[in-house]
Protein backbone atom coordinates (compact mmCIF):
# COMPACT_ATOMS: atom_id res chain seq x y z
CA UNK A 1 0.00 0.00 0.00
CA UNK A 2 1.47 3.40 -0.92
CA UNK A 3 2.29 5.68 1.96
CA UNK A 4 0.78 8.95 0.81
CA UNK A 5 -2.71 9.74 -0.44
CA UNK A 6 -5.71 7.55 0.13
CA UNK A 7 -5.53 4.20 -1.62
CA UNK A 8 -8.49 5.21 -3.76
CA UNK A 9 -6.83 8.32 -5.15
CA UNK A 10 -3.49 6.72 -5.94
CA UNK A 11 -5.08 3.62 -7.43
CA UNK A 12 -7.21 5.84 -9.66
CA UNK A 13 -3.99 7.57 -10.77
CA UNK A 14 -2.29 4.25 -11.36
CA UNK A 15 -5.19 2.92 -13.40
CA UNK A 16 -5.99 6.14 -15.23
CA UNK A 17 -7.75 6.19 -18.57
CA UNK A 18 -4.59 6.34 -20.67
CA UNK A 19 -3.12 3.21 -19.07
CA UNK A 20 -6.31 1.24 -19.53
CA UNK A 21 -6.60 2.49 -23.09
CA UNK A 22 -3.13 1.21 -23.98
CA UNK A 23 -3.89 -2.04 -22.13
CA UNK A 24 -7.10 -2.63 -24.04
CA UNK A 25 -6.04 -1.17 -27.39
CA UNK A 26 -2.32 -1.88 -27.45
CA UNK A 27 -0.40 0.05 -30.11
CA UNK A 28 2.20 -1.52 -32.36
CA UNK A 29 1.05 -5.03 -31.70
CA UNK A 30 1.67 -6.26 -35.19
CA UNK A 31 4.16 -8.45 -36.97
CA UNK A 32 7.41 -6.88 -38.18
CA UNK A 33 8.62 -9.06 -41.07
CA UNK A 34 11.89 -7.18 -41.55
CA UNK A 35 12.85 -7.07 -37.86
CA UNK A 36 16.57 -6.73 -37.19
CA UNK A 37 16.26 -8.40 -33.83
CA UNK A 38 13.61 -9.94 -31.58
CA UNK A 39 14.10 -10.04 -27.84
CA UNK A 40 12.00 -11.99 -25.38
CA UNK A 41 11.82 -10.99 -21.76
CA UNK A 42 9.80 -12.57 -19.02
CA UNK A 43 9.28 -12.10 -15.36
CA UNK A 44 9.52 -15.62 -13.94
CA UNK A 45 7.89 -14.52 -10.70
CA UNK A 46 4.60 -13.58 -12.33
CA UNK A 47 4.76 -15.07 -15.80
CA UNK A 48 4.58 -11.77 -17.70
CA UNK A 49 6.08 -12.12 -21.14
CA UNK A 50 7.16 -9.49 -23.67
CA UNK A 51 8.49 -10.15 -27.13
CA UNK A 52 9.93 -7.02 -28.66
CA UNK A 53 10.90 -6.80 -32.32
CA UNK A 54 13.02 -3.91 -33.56
CA UNK A 55 13.96 -2.83 -37.07
CA UNK A 56 17.12 -0.76 -37.20
CA UNK A 57 18.32 1.67 -39.78
CA UNK A 58 21.93 2.11 -38.78
CA UNK A 59 21.77 3.54 -35.26
CA UNK A 60 18.10 4.47 -35.60
CA UNK A 61 15.18 2.42 -34.30
CA UNK A 62 13.09 2.56 -37.47
CA UNK A 63 10.22 0.46 -36.09
CA UNK A 64 9.31 -1.25 -32.85
CA UNK A 65 6.50 -3.75 -32.30
CA UNK A 66 5.68 -6.09 -29.46
CA UNK A 67 3.70 -9.14 -28.50
CA UNK A 68 3.17 -10.87 -25.23
CA UNK A 69 0.96 -11.15 -22.22
CA UNK A 70 1.01 -9.26 -19.03
CA UNK A 71 -0.72 -6.92 -16.66
CA UNK A 72 -2.00 -3.47 -17.59
CA UNK A 73 1.22 -1.84 -16.39
CA UNK A 74 3.65 -3.93 -18.45
CA UNK A 75 1.33 -3.86 -21.48
CA UNK A 76 0.78 -0.09 -21.36
CA UNK A 77 4.49 0.44 -20.83
CA UNK A 78 5.32 -1.68 -23.89
CA UNK A 79 2.65 -0.02 -26.00
CA UNK A 80 3.77 3.51 -25.12
CA UNK A 81 7.45 2.63 -25.36
CA UNK A 82 7.14 1.42 -28.94
CA UNK A 83 5.47 4.73 -29.82
CA UNK A 84 8.08 6.78 -28.00
CA UNK A 85 11.17 5.21 -29.54
CA UNK A 86 10.11 4.70 -33.15
CA UNK A 87 12.27 6.87 -35.40
CA UNK A 88 14.68 7.73 -32.59
CA UNK A 89 18.42 7.21 -32.54
CA UNK A 90 19.83 4.70 -30.06
CA UNK A 91 21.17 7.61 -28.05
CA UNK A 92 17.80 9.32 -27.89
CA UNK A 93 16.02 6.05 -27.03
CA UNK A 94 18.50 5.51 -24.19
CA UNK A 95 17.87 9.01 -22.88
CA UNK A 96 14.13 8.34 -22.80
CA UNK A 97 14.77 5.00 -21.09
CA UNK A 98 16.97 6.66 -18.47
CA UNK A 99 14.38 9.36 -17.77
CA UNK A 100 11.66 6.73 -17.56
CA UNK A 101 13.75 4.74 -15.09
CA UNK A 102 14.36 7.89 -13.04
CA UNK A 103 10.62 8.63 -13.00
CA UNK A 104 9.92 5.14 -11.63
CA UNK A 105 12.56 5.69 -8.95
CA UNK A 106 10.49 8.62 -7.75
CA UNK A 107 12.36 11.48 -9.46
CA UNK A 108 9.71 14.21 -9.65
CA UNK A 109 11.60 16.23 -12.24
CA UNK A 110 11.62 13.21 -14.54
CA UNK A 111 7.89 12.77 -13.97
CA UNK A 112 7.40 16.29 -15.41
CA UNK A 113 9.87 15.88 -18.26
CA UNK A 114 8.09 16.50 -21.56
CA UNK A 115 10.60 14.22 -23.22
CA UNK A 116 8.59 11.34 -21.76
CA UNK A 117 5.32 12.42 -23.33
CA UNK A 118 2.47 9.98 -22.63
CA UNK A 119 4.80 7.76 -20.64
CA UNK A 120 4.33 10.18 -17.76
CA UNK A 121 0.98 8.48 -17.20
CA UNK A 122 2.98 5.67 -15.62
CA UNK A 123 4.56 7.91 -12.98
CA UNK A 124 2.25 6.57 -10.25
CA UNK A 125 3.93 3.18 -10.58
CA UNK A 126 6.81 4.66 -8.55
CA UNK A 127 4.57 4.38 -5.50
CA UNK A 128 4.06 0.64 -6.01
CA UNK A 129 7.48 -0.98 -5.58
CA UNK A 130 6.13 -4.42 -6.49
CA UNK A 131 4.99 -3.12 -9.87
CA UNK A 132 8.07 -1.22 -11.01
CA UNK A 133 9.44 -4.41 -12.52
CA UNK A 134 6.27 -4.71 -14.64
CA UNK A 135 6.76 -1.22 -16.09
CA UNK A 136 10.47 -1.83 -16.78
CA UNK A 137 10.09 -5.23 -18.47
CA UNK A 138 9.74 -3.90 -22.06
CA UNK A 139 12.55 -1.40 -21.48
CA UNK A 140 14.97 -4.11 -20.49
CA UNK A 141 14.05 -5.87 -23.74
CA UNK A 142 14.77 -2.64 -25.62
CA UNK A 143 18.18 -2.27 -24.03
CA UNK A 144 19.06 -5.87 -24.85
CA UNK A 145 17.87 -5.36 -28.41
CA UNK A 146 20.05 -2.32 -28.93
CA UNK A 147 23.02 -4.05 -27.33
CA UNK A 148 22.40 -7.14 -29.44
CA UNK A 149 22.53 -4.98 -32.53
CA UNK A 150 25.92 -3.73 -31.51
CA UNK A 151 27.05 -7.26 -30.65
CA UNK A 152 25.97 -8.63 -34.02
CA UNK A 153 27.64 -5.71 -35.78
CA UNK A 154 26.59 -3.95 -38.93
CA UNK A 155 27.97 -6.61 -41.22
CA UNK A 156 24.79 -8.72 -41.04
CA UNK B 1 -19.38 -16.63 10.78
CA UNK B 2 -16.35 -16.00 12.96
CA UNK B 3 -12.84 -17.37 12.74
CA UNK B 4 -12.07 -20.83 14.13
CA UNK B 5 -8.93 -19.71 15.94
CA UNK B 6 -9.08 -16.50 17.99
CA UNK B 7 -7.56 -13.78 15.82
CA UNK B 8 -5.90 -12.47 18.98
CA UNK B 9 -3.73 -15.62 19.03
CA UNK B 10 -1.87 -14.19 16.02
CA UNK B 11 0.40 -11.24 16.84
CA UNK B 12 0.61 -10.18 13.19
CA UNK B 13 -3.17 -9.76 13.00
CA UNK B 14 -3.03 -7.58 16.10
CA UNK B 15 -0.17 -5.56 14.63
CA UNK B 16 -2.17 -4.92 11.44
CA UNK B 17 -5.81 -4.62 12.45
CA UNK B 18 -7.02 -3.88 8.91
CA UNK B 19 -5.20 -6.81 7.37
CA UNK B 20 -7.32 -9.27 5.40
CA UNK B 21 -4.82 -12.06 4.95
CA UNK B 22 -6.04 -14.40 2.22
CA UNK B 23 -2.76 -15.96 1.19
CA UNK B 24 -2.32 -18.80 3.64
CA UNK B 25 -1.76 -21.29 0.83
CA UNK B 26 1.52 -19.40 0.29
CA UNK B 27 2.37 -19.25 3.97
CA UNK B 28 0.27 -19.21 7.12
CA UNK B 29 0.53 -16.73 9.94
CA UNK B 30 1.97 -17.94 13.23
CA UNK B 31 0.19 -18.12 16.59
CA UNK B 32 1.91 -16.71 19.63
CA UNK B 33 2.29 -20.23 21.05
CA UNK B 34 4.62 -21.13 18.18
CA UNK B 35 6.67 -17.95 18.47
CA UNK B 36 6.94 -18.46 22.23
CA UNK B 37 8.04 -22.08 21.85
CA UNK B 38 10.85 -21.08 19.49
CA UNK B 39 11.91 -18.26 21.75
CA UNK B 40 11.82 -20.52 24.82
CA UNK B 41 13.96 -23.13 23.09
CA UNK B 42 16.66 -20.59 22.28
CA UNK B 43 16.32 -18.91 25.66
CA UNK B 44 16.42 -22.04 27.78
CA UNK B 45 17.52 -25.18 25.95
CA UNK B 46 19.76 -24.30 23.03
CA UNK B 47 22.88 -26.36 22.36
CA UNK B 48 24.06 -28.54 19.50
CA UNK B 49 22.16 -31.81 19.87
CA UNK B 50 23.66 -35.31 19.56
CA UNK B 51 27.09 -34.03 20.49
CA UNK B 52 27.75 -32.63 23.93
CA UNK B 53 28.12 -34.77 27.00
CA UNK B 54 26.87 -31.86 29.06
CA UNK B 55 23.33 -31.52 30.28
CA UNK B 56 22.27 -28.63 28.07
CA UNK B 57 23.12 -30.59 24.92
CA UNK B 58 21.19 -33.54 26.28
CA UNK B 59 18.22 -31.24 26.77
CA UNK B 60 18.45 -29.91 23.21
CA UNK B 61 18.63 -33.51 21.96
CA UNK B 62 15.55 -34.40 23.96
CA UNK B 63 13.64 -31.39 22.66
CA UNK B 64 14.49 -32.37 19.10
CA UNK B 65 13.46 -35.96 19.68
CA UNK B 66 10.21 -34.91 21.32
CA UNK B 67 9.45 -32.53 18.43
CA UNK B 68 9.82 -35.40 15.96
CA UNK B 69 7.50 -37.62 17.98
CA UNK B 70 4.94 -34.82 18.21
CA UNK B 71 4.95 -34.03 14.50
CA UNK B 72 4.83 -37.75 13.66
CA UNK B 73 1.75 -38.10 15.85
CA UNK B 74 0.17 -35.12 14.06
CA UNK B 75 0.35 -36.92 10.73
CA UNK B 76 -0.44 -40.42 11.91
CA UNK B 77 3.04 -41.93 11.81
CA UNK B 78 3.64 -44.63 14.44
CA UNK B 79 7.35 -45.04 13.69
CA UNK B 80 8.66 -41.52 14.33
CA UNK B 81 12.13 -42.37 13.02
CA UNK B 82 10.56 -42.53 9.57
CA UNK B 83 9.86 -38.79 9.73
CA UNK B 84 12.86 -36.94 8.36
CA UNK B 85 13.06 -33.23 9.06
CA UNK B 86 13.85 -31.22 5.93
CA UNK B 87 13.81 -27.53 5.04
CA UNK B 88 10.34 -28.04 3.59
CA UNK B 89 8.40 -29.88 0.91
CA UNK B 90 10.78 -28.86 -1.86
CA UNK B 91 13.78 -30.35 -0.14
CA UNK B 92 11.80 -33.43 0.86
CA UNK B 93 10.81 -34.21 -2.73
CA UNK B 94 14.29 -33.48 -4.00
CA UNK B 95 15.57 -35.92 -1.40
CA UNK B 96 13.39 -38.72 -2.78
CA UNK B 97 13.95 -37.87 -6.43
CA UNK B 98 17.66 -37.64 -5.92
CA UNK B 99 18.47 -40.39 -3.42
CA UNK B 100 15.83 -42.96 -4.38
CA UNK B 101 15.65 -41.90 -8.00
CA UNK B 102 19.35 -42.21 -8.80
CA UNK B 103 19.48 -45.66 -7.22
CA UNK B 104 16.28 -47.04 -8.69
CA UNK B 105 15.19 -45.30 -11.89
CA UNK B 106 16.65 -46.92 -14.98
CA UNK B 107 16.66 -46.30 -18.67
CA UNK B 108 13.26 -47.20 -20.12
CA UNK B 109 11.41 -46.64 -16.83
CA UNK B 110 8.54 -44.18 -16.64
CA UNK B 111 8.03 -41.40 -14.14
CA UNK B 112 4.47 -40.07 -13.92
CA UNK B 113 3.35 -36.76 -12.48
CA UNK B 114 0.10 -34.87 -13.04
CA UNK B 115 -0.79 -31.66 -14.82
CA UNK B 116 -1.69 -29.93 -11.55
CA UNK B 117 1.64 -30.24 -9.75
CA UNK B 118 3.48 -27.42 -8.05
CA UNK B 119 6.92 -26.99 -9.61
CA UNK B 120 8.37 -28.61 -6.46
CA UNK B 121 6.70 -31.91 -7.38
CA UNK B 122 7.24 -31.53 -11.11
CA UNK B 123 10.73 -30.27 -11.86
CA UNK B 124 12.65 -32.73 -9.62
CA UNK B 125 10.92 -35.64 -11.41
CA UNK B 126 11.33 -34.10 -14.85
CA UNK B 127 15.04 -33.65 -14.18
CA UNK B 128 15.73 -37.05 -12.60
CA UNK B 129 13.88 -38.74 -15.47
CA UNK B 130 16.07 -36.84 -17.91
CA UNK B 131 19.24 -37.77 -15.99
CA UNK B 132 18.34 -41.45 -15.77
CA UNK B 133 17.15 -41.64 -19.37
CA UNK B 134 13.64 -42.48 -18.18
CA UNK B 135 10.39 -41.33 -19.76
CA UNK B 136 8.67 -38.42 -18.05
CA UNK B 137 4.89 -38.52 -18.41
CA UNK B 138 2.15 -36.15 -17.36
CA UNK B 139 -1.30 -37.40 -16.42
CA UNK B 140 -3.86 -34.90 -17.70
CA UNK B 141 -6.77 -33.39 -15.80
CA UNK B 142 -10.53 -33.46 -16.18
CA UNK B 143 -12.20 -30.21 -17.31
CA UNK B 144 -13.15 -29.37 -13.70
CA UNK B 145 -9.57 -29.66 -12.50
CA UNK B 146 -9.16 -33.17 -11.09
CA UNK B 147 -6.64 -35.85 -11.92
CA UNK B 148 -8.06 -37.91 -14.78
CA UNK B 149 -8.05 -41.34 -13.12
CA UNK B 150 -8.99 -43.14 -16.33
CA UNK B 151 -5.98 -41.69 -18.03
CA UNK B 152 -3.82 -42.60 -15.05
CA UNK B 153 -5.05 -46.22 -15.24
CA UNK B 154 -4.16 -46.33 -18.91
CA UNK B 155 -0.69 -44.92 -18.30
CA UNK B 156 0.31 -47.39 -15.58
CA UNK B 157 2.20 -50.55 -16.32
CA UNK B 158 5.33 -52.56 -15.67
CA UNK B 159 7.53 -49.66 -16.78
CA UNK B 160 6.04 -47.24 -14.25
CA UNK B 161 8.69 -46.54 -11.62
CA UNK B 162 7.31 -43.48 -9.85
CA UNK B 163 3.90 -41.82 -9.54
CA UNK B 164 4.03 -38.39 -7.91
CA UNK B 165 0.95 -36.27 -7.23
CA UNK B 166 -0.24 -33.72 -4.73
CA UNK B 167 -2.69 -34.33 -1.94
CA UNK B 168 -4.24 -30.91 -2.55
CA UNK B 169 -3.56 -28.62 -5.50
CA UNK B 170 -2.07 -25.31 -4.39
CA UNK B 171 -3.47 -23.46 -7.40
CA UNK B 172 -6.97 -24.96 -7.64
CA UNK B 173 -7.53 -26.35 -4.16
CA UNK B 174 -8.59 -29.74 -5.59
CA UNK B 175 -8.47 -32.43 -2.91
CA UNK B 176 -7.22 -35.59 -4.56
CA UNK B 177 -8.46 -39.02 -3.44
CA UNK B 178 -5.06 -40.22 -2.22
CA UNK B 179 -6.12 -43.70 -1.12
CA UNK B 180 -8.03 -44.33 -4.33
CA UNK B 181 -5.09 -43.19 -6.46
CA UNK B 182 -2.70 -45.33 -4.42
CA UNK B 183 -4.95 -48.35 -4.92
CA UNK B 184 -5.05 -47.77 -8.69
CA UNK B 185 -1.27 -47.48 -8.83
CA UNK B 186 -0.66 -50.59 -6.66
CA UNK B 187 -3.06 -52.64 -8.77
CA UNK B 188 -1.29 -51.91 -12.01
CA UNK B 189 2.35 -51.34 -11.17
CA UNK B 190 5.14 -51.62 -8.63
CA UNK B 191 5.72 -47.88 -8.74
CA UNK B 192 6.89 -45.78 -5.85
CA UNK B 193 4.06 -43.46 -4.76
CA UNK B 194 5.07 -39.97 -3.68
CA UNK B 195 2.49 -37.55 -2.33
CA UNK B 196 3.16 -33.82 -2.05
CA UNK B 197 1.27 -32.89 1.09
CA UNK B 198 2.28 -29.22 1.29
CA UNK B 199 -1.36 -28.18 0.93
CA UNK B 200 -2.73 -31.30 2.62
CA UNK B 201 -1.22 -31.53 6.09
CA UNK B 202 -2.12 -27.94 7.09
CA UNK B 203 -5.77 -28.26 6.07
CA UNK B 204 -7.12 -31.79 6.36
CA UNK B 205 -6.48 -34.65 8.77
CA UNK B 206 -3.60 -36.81 7.53
CA UNK B 207 -2.98 -40.37 8.68
CA UNK B 208 0.14 -41.40 6.80
CA UNK B 209 0.10 -44.99 7.98
CA UNK B 210 -3.29 -45.59 6.36
CA UNK B 211 -2.71 -43.62 3.15
CA UNK B 212 -0.74 -46.41 1.44
CA UNK B 213 1.74 -44.02 -0.18
CA UNK B 214 5.49 -44.54 0.04
CA UNK B 215 6.39 -40.94 0.75
CA UNK B 216 4.50 -37.91 2.01
CA UNK B 217 6.10 -34.45 2.18
CA UNK B 218 4.98 -31.21 3.80
CA UNK B 219 6.15 -27.80 4.98
CA UNK B 220 5.88 -26.38 8.48
CA UNK B 221 5.34 -22.76 7.48
CA UNK B 222 2.00 -23.47 5.80
CA UNK B 223 0.63 -25.03 9.00
CA UNK B 224 1.37 -22.31 11.55
CA UNK B 225 4.98 -23.38 12.00
CA UNK B 226 8.14 -21.45 11.17
CA UNK B 227 9.73 -21.16 7.72
CA UNK B 228 12.70 -23.43 7.09
CA UNK B 229 11.34 -26.71 8.44
CA UNK B 230 9.21 -29.45 6.97
CA UNK B 231 9.27 -33.19 6.76
CA UNK B 232 9.50 -36.23 4.58
CA UNK B 233 7.68 -39.28 5.84
CA UNK B 234 8.62 -42.61 4.37
CA UNK B 235 8.46 -46.32 5.07
CA UNK B 236 11.24 -47.84 7.11
CA UNK B 237 12.13 -50.49 4.55
CA UNK B 238 12.40 -47.96 1.75
CA UNK B 239 14.35 -45.42 3.78
CA UNK B 240 16.80 -48.01 5.09
CA UNK B 241 17.70 -49.32 1.66
CA UNK B 242 18.04 -45.85 0.11
CA UNK B 243 21.42 -44.18 -0.18
CA UNK B 244 21.78 -40.89 1.72
CA UNK B 245 20.89 -37.54 0.15
CA UNK B 246 23.53 -35.27 1.67
CA UNK B 247 26.61 -36.39 3.55
CA UNK B 248 28.51 -34.82 6.42
CA UNK B 249 28.14 -34.57 10.15
CA UNK B 250 25.44 -36.34 12.16
CA UNK B 251 24.48 -38.73 9.36
CA UNK B 252 27.51 -41.01 9.70
CA UNK B 253 28.29 -44.06 11.79
CA UNK B 254 32.00 -44.57 11.06
CA UNK B 255 34.15 -42.47 8.81
CA UNK B 256 37.13 -44.54 7.71
CA UNK B 257 39.84 -43.12 5.51
CA UNK B 258 38.33 -44.49 2.32
CA UNK B 259 34.88 -45.59 3.31
CA UNK B 260 31.98 -44.34 5.44
CA UNK B 261 29.02 -46.09 6.99
CA UNK B 262 25.71 -44.42 7.67
CA UNK B 263 23.89 -43.60 10.86
CA UNK B 264 20.47 -45.11 11.56
CA UNK B 265 17.13 -43.45 10.73
CA UNK B 266 16.27 -40.65 10.87
CA UNK B 267 19.83 -39.26 11.18
CA UNK B 268 21.02 -40.87 7.95
CA UNK B 269 18.99 -38.27 6.06
CA UNK B 270 19.71 -35.29 8.29
CA UNK B 271 23.26 -34.21 7.54
CA UNK B 272 24.67 -31.30 9.54
CA UNK B 273 23.42 -29.57 12.67
CA UNK B 274 19.67 -30.11 12.77
CA UNK B 275 17.18 -27.26 12.87
CA UNK B 276 16.05 -27.90 16.44
CA UNK B 277 14.53 -24.46 17.04
CA UNK B 278 12.18 -24.74 14.10
CA UNK B 279 11.38 -28.39 14.85
CA UNK B 280 10.27 -27.27 18.31
CA UNK B 281 8.21 -24.53 16.63
CA UNK B 282 6.62 -27.04 14.28
CA UNK B 283 5.74 -29.30 17.21
CA UNK B 284 4.06 -26.31 18.87
CA UNK B 285 2.13 -25.74 15.64
CA UNK B 286 0.99 -29.37 15.74
CA UNK B 287 -0.17 -28.81 19.33
CA UNK B 288 -2.03 -25.70 18.25
CA UNK B 289 -3.77 -27.32 15.29
CA UNK B 290 -4.67 -30.47 17.22
CA UNK B 291 -6.03 -28.18 19.91
CA UNK B 292 -8.46 -26.80 17.35
CA UNK B 293 -8.97 -30.27 15.87
CA UNK B 294 -8.10 -30.96 12.26
CA UNK B 295 -11.68 -31.99 11.49
CA UNK B 296 -12.80 -28.58 12.72
CA UNK B 297 -10.09 -26.92 10.60
CA UNK B 298 -11.38 -28.68 7.50
CA UNK B 299 -15.01 -27.87 8.35
CA UNK B 300 -14.16 -24.20 8.90
CA UNK B 301 -12.33 -23.86 5.59
CA UNK B 302 -15.09 -25.65 3.75
CA UNK B 303 -17.70 -23.30 5.21
CA UNK B 304 -15.62 -20.26 4.20
CA UNK B 305 -14.87 -21.49 0.70
CA UNK B 306 -18.56 -22.28 0.13
CA UNK B 307 -19.55 -18.79 1.26
CA UNK B 308 -16.83 -17.20 -0.86
CA UNK B 309 -17.71 -19.25 -3.94
CA UNK B 310 -21.35 -18.22 -3.69
CA UNK B 311 -20.52 -14.57 -3.04
CA UNK B 312 -17.87 -14.29 -5.76
CA UNK B 313 -20.01 -16.25 -8.18
CA UNK B 314 -22.42 -13.30 -8.30
CA UNK B 315 -19.74 -10.86 -9.45
CA UNK B 316 -20.09 -10.02 -13.14
CA UNK B 317 -17.19 -11.31 -15.22
CA UNK B 318 -15.77 -13.70 -12.63
CA UNK B 319 -14.48 -17.11 -13.58
CA UNK B 320 -13.71 -19.61 -10.82
CA UNK B 321 -11.39 -22.54 -11.56
CA UNK B 322 -11.39 -26.04 -10.13
CA UNK B 323 -14.02 -28.44 -8.81
CA UNK B 324 -17.02 -27.43 -6.66
CA UNK B 325 -16.19 -26.16 -3.15
CA UNK B 326 -16.97 -29.52 -1.48
CA UNK B 327 -13.96 -31.01 -3.24
CA UNK B 328 -11.64 -28.07 -2.66
CA UNK B 329 -9.57 -27.01 0.29
CA UNK B 330 -9.85 -23.38 1.39
CA UNK B 331 -8.70 -22.10 -1.99
CA UNK B 332 -10.57 -20.07 -4.57
CA UNK B 333 -8.71 -19.45 -7.81
CA UNK B 334 -10.31 -16.99 -10.21
CA UNK B 335 -10.02 -14.37 -12.91
CA UNK B 336 -12.17 -11.25 -13.25
CA UNK B 337 -13.08 -9.91 -16.72
CA UNK B 338 -9.99 -8.55 -18.47
CA UNK B 339 -8.40 -7.35 -15.25
CA UNK B 340 -5.01 -8.99 -14.98
CA UNK B 341 -4.53 -10.85 -11.67
CA UNK B 342 -1.52 -8.65 -10.82
CA UNK B 343 -3.61 -5.55 -11.22
CA UNK B 344 -6.29 -7.17 -9.08
CA UNK B 345 -3.76 -7.96 -6.36
CA UNK B 346 -2.50 -4.37 -6.35
CA UNK B 347 -6.02 -2.95 -6.15
CA UNK B 348 -7.06 -5.40 -3.42
CA UNK B 349 -3.94 -4.51 -1.45
CA UNK B 350 -5.28 -0.94 -1.35
CA UNK B 351 -8.02 -2.34 0.89
CA UNK B 352 -5.61 -4.44 2.95
CA UNK B 353 -6.75 -7.62 1.19
CA UNK B 354 -3.75 -9.89 0.53
CA UNK B 355 -4.21 -12.38 -2.29
CA UNK B 356 -1.76 -14.19 -4.52
CA UNK B 357 -1.63 -13.44 -8.24
CA UNK B 358 0.40 -15.29 -10.80
CA UNK B 359 1.12 -18.82 -11.95
CA UNK B 360 1.33 -20.18 -8.39
CA UNK B 361 4.51 -22.11 -9.23
CA UNK B 362 2.33 -24.27 -11.45
CA UNK B 363 3.10 -23.18 -15.01
CA UNK B 364 2.15 -26.57 -16.51
CA UNK B 365 -1.29 -26.19 -14.90
CA UNK B 366 -1.70 -22.61 -16.13
CA UNK B 367 -1.03 -23.79 -19.69
CA UNK B 368 -3.70 -26.44 -19.27
CA UNK B 369 -6.18 -23.88 -17.96
CA UNK B 370 -5.28 -21.65 -20.89
CA UNK B 371 -4.40 -18.65 -18.73
CA UNK B 372 -1.12 -16.93 -17.88
CA UNK B 373 -2.13 -16.30 -14.30
CA UNK B 374 -5.01 -16.45 -11.86
CA UNK B 375 -5.86 -14.63 -8.67
CA UNK B 376 -6.02 -16.89 -5.62
CA UNK B 377 -7.63 -16.24 -2.28
CA UNK B 378 -6.95 -18.89 0.36
CA UNK B 379 -8.49 -19.28 3.78
CA UNK B 380 -7.27 -20.62 7.07
CA UNK B 381 -8.25 -20.90 10.70
CA UNK B 382 -8.04 -17.15 11.47
CA UNK B 383 -10.20 -16.05 8.54
CA UNK B 384 -13.82 -15.09 8.97
CA UNK B 385 -16.79 -13.83 7.02
CA UNK B 386 -15.54 -10.24 7.24
CA UNK B 387 -12.52 -11.30 5.18
CA UNK B 388 -14.85 -12.50 2.43
CA UNK B 389 -16.84 -9.28 2.57
CA UNK B 390 -13.62 -7.27 2.28
CA UNK B 391 -12.56 -9.39 -0.69
CA UNK B 392 -15.92 -8.89 -2.35
CA UNK B 393 -15.88 -5.14 -1.76
CA UNK B 394 -12.37 -4.85 -3.17
CA UNK B 395 -13.34 -6.85 -6.27
CA UNK B 396 -16.20 -4.44 -6.92
CA UNK B 397 -13.79 -1.56 -6.55
CA UNK B 398 -11.44 -3.17 -9.05
CA UNK B 399 -14.31 -3.45 -11.51
CA UNK B 400 -15.08 0.22 -11.00
CA UNK B 401 -11.47 1.25 -11.59
CA UNK B 402 -11.42 -0.74 -14.80
CA UNK B 403 -14.57 0.97 -15.99
CA UNK B 404 -17.13 -1.76 -15.41
CA UNK B 405 -20.51 -0.43 -14.37
CA UNK B 406 -23.08 -2.00 -12.12
CA UNK B 407 -21.28 -2.11 -8.78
Amino acid sequence: MPESDSPGTSLATLYQEMILDHYRRPRNRAPLPDASITVERNNPLCGDLIQLSLAFDGEIVRAAVWRGQGCSISSASASMMTQAIAGRTFGHARTIAARFGAMLSGDRAAADDELLGDLRALSAVARYPMRIKCALLPWSALEEGMLGKRGVGDGG
Amino acid sequence: MSSLAPRSDFPILLAHPGLRYLDSAATSQKPRAVLDAISAYYSEDNANPHRGAYELSVRATERYHAARERVARFCGVADADCLIFTRGTTEAINLVASAWGRANIRSGDEVIVTGMEHHANFVPWQQIAFEQDARFRICELTPDGRIDLDELRAMLGRHTRVVAFNHVSNALGTINPVREIAAIVRERSDALIVCDGAQGAPHIPVAFDSLDVDFYAFSGHKMCGPMGIGALIGRRGTLETMPPYQTGGDMIEFVLDYRTTWNVLPHKFEAGTPNVGDAVGLAAAADYLDGLGMDAVRAHELALVKLATTALGDVDGIHIYGPPPEDRSGVISFTLSDIHPHDLATILDGDGVCIRAGHHCAQPLMRRLGVAATARASFYIYNDEADIEALLGALHRARGLFGYAGV
